[in-house]
């Protein structure tokens, strides 16, 4: 078992179009650092260069905004299913 | 022929074709669409646009279309009423109150959604979808009854029964979803991503919110082509908000009216306020919040549109404010009781949002003010129906009527 990522078309062009990752990484910024290594230029797409998740990316672990969370030290375990979404829908 | 030159990257500035997409491949940014606004300032007029028809339709050079047939439920040019008797309440001389609760589907989103399917149909989909809090899928659903698309809309499971009925009827699927719009929408978001669906408020949101510009424009046109000194819009993700605003600033950009943007005032229920909270605290990151407000139609605790609330607040040197269920419940009220106008929950968010403004002086007593009301009351009655009961029972009988009405005070003699 191991942690699975979803990846949404805009990040596509650096998965090799993969929609559908996965890792082993205890936290969600370890998981970026784990599928960076994979997919080099990954997390510069996550995240701003403070470190921070970008204003337009949410990021869910099983459902939930991260924002409720620990952010991105929010713990990972096998089975859990982490959800990068563009912010700028619904309304 | 149409004006739209393509889409762009609010962000970035990247260039897109007009596409089903709505986020920047680059840099996650919103894309909008641009216009060629030199051909239309060379070819639009007052007089052609009032000529028109009596629908949002007469502002189509402003609008994401190019020739295709319209989804057309005849949506718009609603009723701009001289409010002189809440006017009197609150202090303000030159109240208004832009009534767009007598839409098609009661509720402004039937102006966003007239774009989104005609835009939908063109680009060739056939299932038509939305993650609502309720009055989009009643509007989705009905345009897709109207352009015989299937539609399958997702709300969440506690919704009002009359917004249950008010879109169920229409024939759509109906999906809903354990939890708030937040669960909702990031649901969508992924299911739009990989089905080919044209949800009207993700991937056809470019589209989608320029439908609701018609709401300055049609405020303009109605003052006698002018902009108001200042707005009040009942606020949830913020598209609506945003989108009033760029409509005031088209209008005068393409020669219509002369100045721009009135002061635009932002209203949220304090159950679901994570953009006056931002506002509050003088910063541009929305902290998002777990909604918990009678006022579900704008119970959205992440909104997408949040940042950009918060600059366009700056640039008009406007305002925000939130309103307590029970200041909800009183809006309503004092709306109905004054103008005649039955409002959902979100029109006593916009009232009590007015009334909190005028008594802080925020607005002056002599400025033309113009309060939208989006949502019909018959979609949550359940609001105010403990105020709203019959008054006292009687037998068919005259003597019981004069003694009951004696009591009450009410009866008149015949006019001599």
């Amino acid at each position: 078992m191991s942690i699975r990522v979803r990846v949404p078309t805009p990040l596509r062009n650096v998965t090799g179009g993969l929609a559908d990752l996965e890792a082993t990484a205890p936290t969600v910024l370890a998981c970026f650092g784990e599928l960076e290594t994979q997919f080099p230029g990954f997390s510069d797409r996550v995240l701003e260069e403070n470190g921070e998740v970008r204003r337009f990316v949410n990021v869910f672990v099983n459902g939930e905004d991260i924002r409720f969370l620990d952010g991105l030290n929010t713990a990972l375990k096998s089975g859990d299913e982490l959800s990068i979404v563009p912010a700028m829908a619904g309304g | 022929m149409g004006y739209t030159q393509g889409l762009v990257c609010r962000e970035c500035g990247a260039k897109y074709d007009l596409a089903p997409l709505h986020v920047c491949e680059a840099c996650f940014g919103p894309l909008e669409v641009s216009y060629d606004y030199d051909a239309i300032r060379a070819s639009i007029s007052r007089e052609e646009i009032e000529r028109g028809p009596q629908t949002v339709w007469r502002y189509r050079k402003l609008l994401p279309v190019e020739d295709e047939p319209i989804v057309d439920l005849q949506t718009g040019c609603t009723p701009l009423i001289r409010a002189d008797n809440l006017g009197r309440e609150l202090g303000l001389r030159n109240l208004y109150i832009k009534n767009d609760t007598v839409n098609p589907t009661f509720s402004f989103k039937d102006r966003p959604v007239t774009v989104a399917a005609t835009r939908a149909r063109a680009f060739g989909f056939s299932t038509i979808a939305c993650a609502s809090t309720g009055n989009l899928a009643a509007a989705v659903a009905a345009h897709a009854a109207k352009a015989n698309m299937r539609c399958v809309v997702f709300i969440p499971d506690n919704l009002e029964p009359s917004k249950i009925v008010n879109i169920a009827v229409y024939g759509p699927t109906v999906v809903g979803i354990r939890g708030g719009y937040d669960d909702v929408n990031r649901l969508c978001a992924e299911i739009a991503d990989r089905y080919g669906w044209a949800f009207v408020n993700i991937n056809l949101r470019p589209y989608y919110a320029e439908g609701s510009k018609t709401l300055a424009f049609e405020v303009a046109e109605q003052l006698g082509w002018r902009a108001p000194d200042a707005v009040v819009v009942p606020t949830a993700s913020g598209a609506l908000f945003t989108r009033i605003a760029r409509g005031f600033q088209e209008l005068a950009d393409v020669g219509l009216i002369s100045r721009a943007t009135p002061r635009m005032g932002l209203a949220q229920a304090a159950g679901c306020s994570p953009i006056v909270s931002a506002y509050e605290a003088d910063s541009l990151t929305i902290r998002p919040v777990k909604p918990s407000t009678i006022a579900k139609s704008l119970a959205i605790g992440n909104p997408a549109d949040g940042y950009y609330c918060l600059k366009t607040i700056k640039e008009t040197n406007g305002f925000a404010g939130s309103v307590s269920d029970e200041e909800i419940v009183d809006g309503m009220r004092l709306l109905a009781r004054t103008e005649g106008i039955f409002a959902e929950t979100a029109g006593g968010v916009s009232i009590g949002v007015l009334k909190k403004a005028a008594l802080a002086g925020q607005l002056d007593p002599d400025e033309t003010v113009v309060v939208y009301v989006t949502g019909n009351g018959l979609k949550t009655p359940e609001a105010v129906a403990e105020h709203a009961r019959i008054t006292l029972t009687i037998n068919a009988n005259m003597q019981e009527f004069e003694s009951s009405m004696s009591e009450h005070s009410l009866l008149e003699p015949v006019p001599a």
